[in-house]
């Protein structure tokens, strides 16, 4: 009985086992490919029909996935260059290393993984899909992300991120952590901030939560501190409860620390600022 | 023997709407200049005598006067032109030396408007300054040449040599020196509120400073000028800076006289002379003949203020002034102020108000490329008025070297001066400069001072708007950075003595 | 890359340095040093640069190499160009009069099929100053190579200190690389630059590293400031010849290291200082002290606008020095090997991953923060900690 059992299920797999490509982005001299050549290879394999395309030896190569679409799963080790899945719209990327800057730029939809760093301006002008690093970030995380209709854009960083975080911010959910970059409670630099200053700066729709406390002077023209309520609890669970999923962190780990909140004072905070009816 | 006062056209036409007028006689008691009187039933403008101050125009509830060009026209003549005719017509009435209030109204080429500023686009970025952080903090004074920092064992010893005083200015737009003689007590109340409020500094001019104003001491610059009224301890310990006039832009080389029928008791306590005498400021400093003389007062002014803040030296902008300047700061000046042809003036002969001296912007052009060929730009700052008109000419002067922007005309236009230039009259109908009691109650102190302040807030918005475009987020790297200004103008000579390159040249050729 | 219109040639630019224009950059900088001294040969380094080719144009790239003539550490070796033999004997006839020639020889080349235009010939000479220049030897230095680099037709200093040598041109980053034979060189501290010229056409002089005396900068950036800077610099004699803003915060550096014997973090705070607004929340007295005295005192020469550099002097020990600007718009991440001994700093990490087991994880140091490493000095700063970490600061007046 047992092994009939075991042997349906394995059928099952077997016809749920995904369409995998492996691509490696070194040539034949072991250099790195030209960024356009690889991405050719992925956007064929993606009009192909893979499931999964699997990129491996990648070091610094620009604007992958760059306008995907569908449900396509990318994969990729090593370093990716800048403007990863830039105005990417439905795929998946999961990066074993580290992203370098502007990953997930002006990004419709989809999902950004990344299991290292991620350094400046991640999710720019992003209008939807979502964005997980296990550990730090750079300056002007989540700048201008918007939200439009049913999309709204996710950045969650398990680290900690420097200033200017979630500047223009006009929609959608940045959440900082502050853990150790591996996902860890403990801190490997003692006294690193969760967050800079310049902190959402110029911010006038969605919201940012910051696992500890943040200094007042670091709040960005139009920033305000609140106290979190039921309601942002039931935002960020299913948020925290994916982010945790993916690099193995506890939510009780997380919720050790309370939060702040930092959302605009206004939706227009330059009402008075303009002048000319005289001449 | 016939008048020997020839009648001229009037400059302006006084007309008063018959419909509208409900003969209330507003107009009459407002005019300080004699136009408007009630007869019989009607009121009668008698246009000869009006300046233009707009005072009864504004003031009428009917909206029923208004003030248009004269209607009598002289015969066209381009050399002999309506104005040299006057002034022949009256100086031939009178004989009399020409006086004059505010700048001079000649149309000397702005060279502010032939500057057009560039702008960041791609290969560096503009900066929003409602969202990021702009500085405009300023210092005014003197520098060392380095810093002496030695780094030992864990340690950093920072060594100090001589005392640097600084005045920190919050936006680098000063007020200059308004005495109160040549405006109301109300008018330098209002801009001393309107300078604590923004965070930045006002010159006493010549005159001391009034018991009641040492509340503001914190922002007061204090004049010490040829006439050294009004000088007491405090005047030097308990301020901002001390600045020595030596000139006026408006009227380089001349001195300054107010009437004994002005010094009144503010007047008098202000100045430390009694009532009723006359307070002449003579035309040079009779202990200055010389640049040594200079130095022995600045280490007089620096002794008595216990280096405690910086002192300056104002100059009026004439052809020589770069050696001037650099000589000044030699002279152990902390920071020099440069008053260009167009500054302005409570009363000053047309003579000298319209014909000498240099426009501003080639005087601080000057005078920084001069201090740098030295060596010793870092020992002054520089400040620079005369027609500052707007924060456009702010920004231009900036980057023309200037580590300030000095105003006076645009801060009394702020409070309701309608620059109508007859200062020396001492009738303001507005009552800004003049002492008579009844019209320097006409400026509610409350009202000028935000309005002077909102100005300041305003420029100083627009400055941080214009360092955003720049791609520039702190306001000491706009200072002497003429690479940012191009310019527009006729002529090629006057780009060179900037050093500014014409329009449409880049970087690289 | 033929065909690029504004691809620069060695004959073109020939024209004298004062007549060209400033030149803006855009550009990918890569550096490492070996805190035991252990030369390296540059492989690594040319590496690193060339996995960041999508930052270059192929209108510019350099190295510069610092611990590399150690047995005439002594001497001061001019690293130079010229245009043809007439301007190298000119320059030998010239260089005998200002200096005590030492020795010299011709900087190996090899031929670079893919290089446009004529290369220049290349010519190393290894001088002292004369007597007269005792106890101002630096100085002297200095002035000569203004002097020559205006004055001499044909010739150009690409670099002037002892111990160390520039090796630049107009090409792509790995065409320099097998022009001048980089791999050939061994040394402990290592700068490279691939260049993305905006405002001009490549030359050979215009590339970076720029150089005066022990001090060698690899800028990527555009500085907004620089006509401020550069009446700052010039009045303190220096002249800005190349007109770019990479030459004028050299200058500033050299002025303030060099000249006013400031220590890196009072330099590298007068270039980038933190806003008011976060100096007057410090918690430490004395850094909040000295951070508003460096403001007041060194106005004109902050740096403003985008940039990312990486510096080598050779002071007391080969140093190296990395930073951005205060807001940092321009990136910049550093790391360290698995051993600890070499330090790495890049504009993009990739170039410090593919170097593989070689490398730690890298961090990114904070906006106007520098990273700080020499030879026997270790890594002194990684560019995170706070202003004046660690350092008692002490006020003496006079």
């Amino acid at each position: 009985m047992v092994e009939l059992k075991e042997k349906a299920e394995a059928e099952v797999r077997a016809e749920a086992e995904p369409n995998v490509i492996e691509i490696s982005a070194l040539d034949e001299r072991g250099e790195p490919k030209p960024y356009k050549l690889l991405n050719d290879e992925v956007h064929r394999a993606a009009a192909a029909g893979c499931d999964v395309i699997r990129l491996r030896d990648v070091h610094g190569q620009r604007f992958l996935a760059a306008g995907l679409e569908g449900r396509v799963r990318l994969e990729v080790y090593g370093t990716p260059g800048n403007d990863l899945g830039v105005f990417m719209d439905g795929p998946t990327i999961e990066v074993f290393g580290s992203a370098q800057d502007q990953a997930g730029n002006t990004m419709n939809n989809g999902k950004i993984v990344v299991h290292g760093n991620a350094w400046d301006v991640t999710g720019f002008a992003a209008r939807g899909g979502k964005i997980f690093v296990r550990g730090d970030g750079g300056y002007r995380i989540g700048i201008h992300m918007k939200e439009f209709r049913r999309h709204r854009p996710v950045v969650v960083y398990g680290g900690c991120v420097r200033e200017f975080f979630g500047e223009y911010m006009a929609g959608g959910l940045l959440v900082a952590l502050g853990l150790d970059g591996r996902g860890k409670a403990a801190s490997r630099d003692p006294g690193r901030e969760v967050v800079g200053s310049g902190l959402a700066t110029g911010i006038h729709g969605g919201v940012i939560y910051l696992r500890g406390d943040v200094p007042d002077h670091y709040l960005g023209v139009g920033a305000v501190k609140r106290e979190l309520d039921e309601r942002d609890r039931k935002t960020l669970e299913p948020v925290l409860r994916e982010f945790g999923e993916h690099f193995d962190v506890p939510l009780e780990l997380i919720w050790e620390k309370p939060f702040t909140k930092v959302v605009p004072a206004s939706s227009r905070p330059y009402g008075a600022y303009y002048c000319g009816k005289l001449i | 023997m016939a008048d020997i006062y020839h009648e001229i056209p009037p400059r302006f036409q006084v007309e008063i709407d018959r419909e509208k007028c409900r003969l209330c006689e507003r107009c009459t008691v407002n005019c300080t200049y004699d136009v408007h009187s009630f007869q019989g039933e009607r009121i009668v403008a008698r246009s000869e005598n009006c300046v233009a101050c707009q005072r009864c125009a504004t003031m009428c509830p009917q909206g029923a006067i208004s003030i248009l060009p004269g209607k009598i026209t002289f015969a066209p003549h381009y050399t002999y032109s309506d104005r040299i005719r006057r002034i022949i017509y009256e100086q031939a009435s009178t004989g009399g030396v020409m006086l004059a209030g505010s700048g001079t109204d000649l149309p000397y080429r702005v060279i502010f408007d032939d500057l057009l500023l560039d702008a960041a686009q791609v290969t560096n970025p503009s900066i929003d300054p409602l969202r990021e952080t702009v500085e405009t903090v300023t210092y005014l004074g003197r520098k060392p040449d380095r810093m002496s920092v030695a780094e030992d064992d864990g340690k950093l010893i920072v060594s100090r040599g001589a005392d640097y005083p600084n005045v920190e200015l919050s936006t680098p737009i000063v007020v200059g020196h308004m005495s109160l003689g040549s405006i109301s007590y109300n008018a330098c109340l209002a801009i001393l509120r309107a300078a604590k409020e923004v965070g930045t500094m006002v010159g006493t001019g010549e005159g001391g400073l009034h018991p009641d104003f040492y509340e503001y001491a914190d922002v007061i610059n204090s004049e010490v000028a040829s006439g050294r009224f009004g000088i007491e301890p405090r005047y030097l310990k308990e301020i901002a800076a001390i600045e020595i006039k030596i000139g006026q832009g408006a009227k380089p080389g001349h001195g300054g006289h107010l009437p004994g029928e002005k010094v009144d008791a503010v007047i008098s306590e202000t100045r430390m002379i009694p009532k009723g005498t006359d307070a002449l400021s003579p035309y040079p400093h009779h202990d200055i003949y010389s640049i040594e003389d200079l130095a022995q007062l600045i280490g007089a002014l620096k002794e008595a203020s216990r280096y405690r803040v910086p002192v300056g030296v104002k100059i009026a902008a004439v052809h020589n002034s770069a050696p001037i300047a650099s000589g000044i700061a030699r002279a152990g000046a902390d920071f020099i102020t440069l008053d260009g042809l167009r500054g302005g003036t409570g009363a000053a002969p047309r003579i000298i108000r319209d014909h000498a001296g240099i426009p501003v912007e080639l005087a601080v052009a000057a005078v920084d490329r001069r201090l740098r060929e030295e060596g010793i730009r870092h020992l002054v700052s520089i400040v620079a008025g005369g027609s500052i008109r707007y924060a456009a000419d702010l920004v231009k002067v900036l980057a023309l070297g200037a580590d300030a922007a000095m105003v006076g005309q645009s801060a009394l236009i702020a409070m309701g001066c309608r620059a109508c230039q007859m200062c020396h009259l001492g009738n303001c109908s507005w009552g800004i400069a003049t002492q008579r009691s009844d019209l320097t109650r006409r400026l509610d102190v409350d009202i000028a001072a935000q309005r002077l302040a909102n100005v300041f807030h305003a420029w100083t918005e627009e400055l941080r708007e214009i360092l955003g475009a720049l791609g520039i987020d702190s306001v000491e790297s706009l200072v002497g950075n003429r690479d940012r200004l191009r310019y527009v103008g006729p002529n090629p000579k006057v780009a060179e003595v900037l050093g500014v390159k014409h329009a449409g040249e880049p970087w690289s050729d | 890359m033929n065909g690029f219109p504004y691809r620069g040639t060695w004959d073109k630019p020939a024209t004298p340095p004062g007549r060209l224009g400033r030149i803006g950059e855009a550009c990918g900088i890569a550096a490492l040093v070996n805190l035991d001294g252990r030369p390296e040969s540059g492989a690594r380094i040319g590496k690193m640069i060339r996995t960041m080719v999508d930052r270059e144009n192929g209108l510019g790239a350099g190295y510069a190499a610092y611990g590399l003539f150690p047995e005439r550490a002594d001497l001061y070796c001019l690293q130079m160009l010229f245009d043809d033999r007439g301007a190298l004997e000119r320059a030998r006839e010239f260089l005998g009069k200002i200096f005590r020639l030492d020795a010299d020889e011709e900087i190996p080349t090899h031929p670079v099929a893919t290089l446009s235009g004529k290369a220049p010939i290349c010519w190393r000479f290894f001088v002292a100053p004369p007597k007269e220049a005792d106890g101002q030897e630096d100085d002297y230095v200095m002035t000569q190579v203004f002097r020559i680099n205006a004055e001499l037709a044909g010739a150009f200093v690409m670099s002037s200190g002892k111990d160390m040598a520039v090796f630049k041109g107009n090409g792509w980053s790995y065409e320099i690389f097998d022009f001048y034979g980089i791999g050939d060189y061994e040394a402990p501290l290592w700068l490279a630059h691939s260049r993305f010229p905006t405002n001009s056409p490549g030359w050979w002089g215009g590339a970076h590293p720029f150089n005066i005396l022990g001090l060698s900068i690899i800028h990527n950036g555009e500085i907004t400031s620089y006509g401020t800077n550069r009446r700052f610099v010039e009045m303190w004699g220096y002249r800005c010849m190349l007109l770019t803003d990479s030459e004028v915060i050299a200058y500033s550096l050299d002025l303030l290291l060099r000249q006013q014997r400031l220590p890196e973090l009072v330099a590298c705070a007068a270039l980038a200082p933190p806003y008011h607004f976060l100096i007057d929340e410090m918690e430490n007295g004395g850094a909040r002290e000295l951070l508003r005295e460096i403001r007041v005192n060194y106005r004109p020469a902050m740096l403003n606008g985008p940039f990312s550099i990486a510096v080598a002097t050779n002071y007391e020990t080969p140093t190296l020095l990395g930073m951005t600007d205060r807001k940092k718009l321009r990136p910049l991440v550093a790391a360290t090997s698995a051993d600890g001994n070499t330090v790495f700093l890049s504009s993009e990490e990739c170039a410090i991953a593919i170097l593989g087991e070689d490398a730690t994880e890298a961090w990114a140091p904070h906006a106007g923060k520098p990273v700080i490493a020499g030879v026997g000095r270790g890594l002194v700063r990684r560019g995170t900690e706070e202003y004046f970490q660690g350092l008692e600061i002490e006020f003496s007046n006079a």
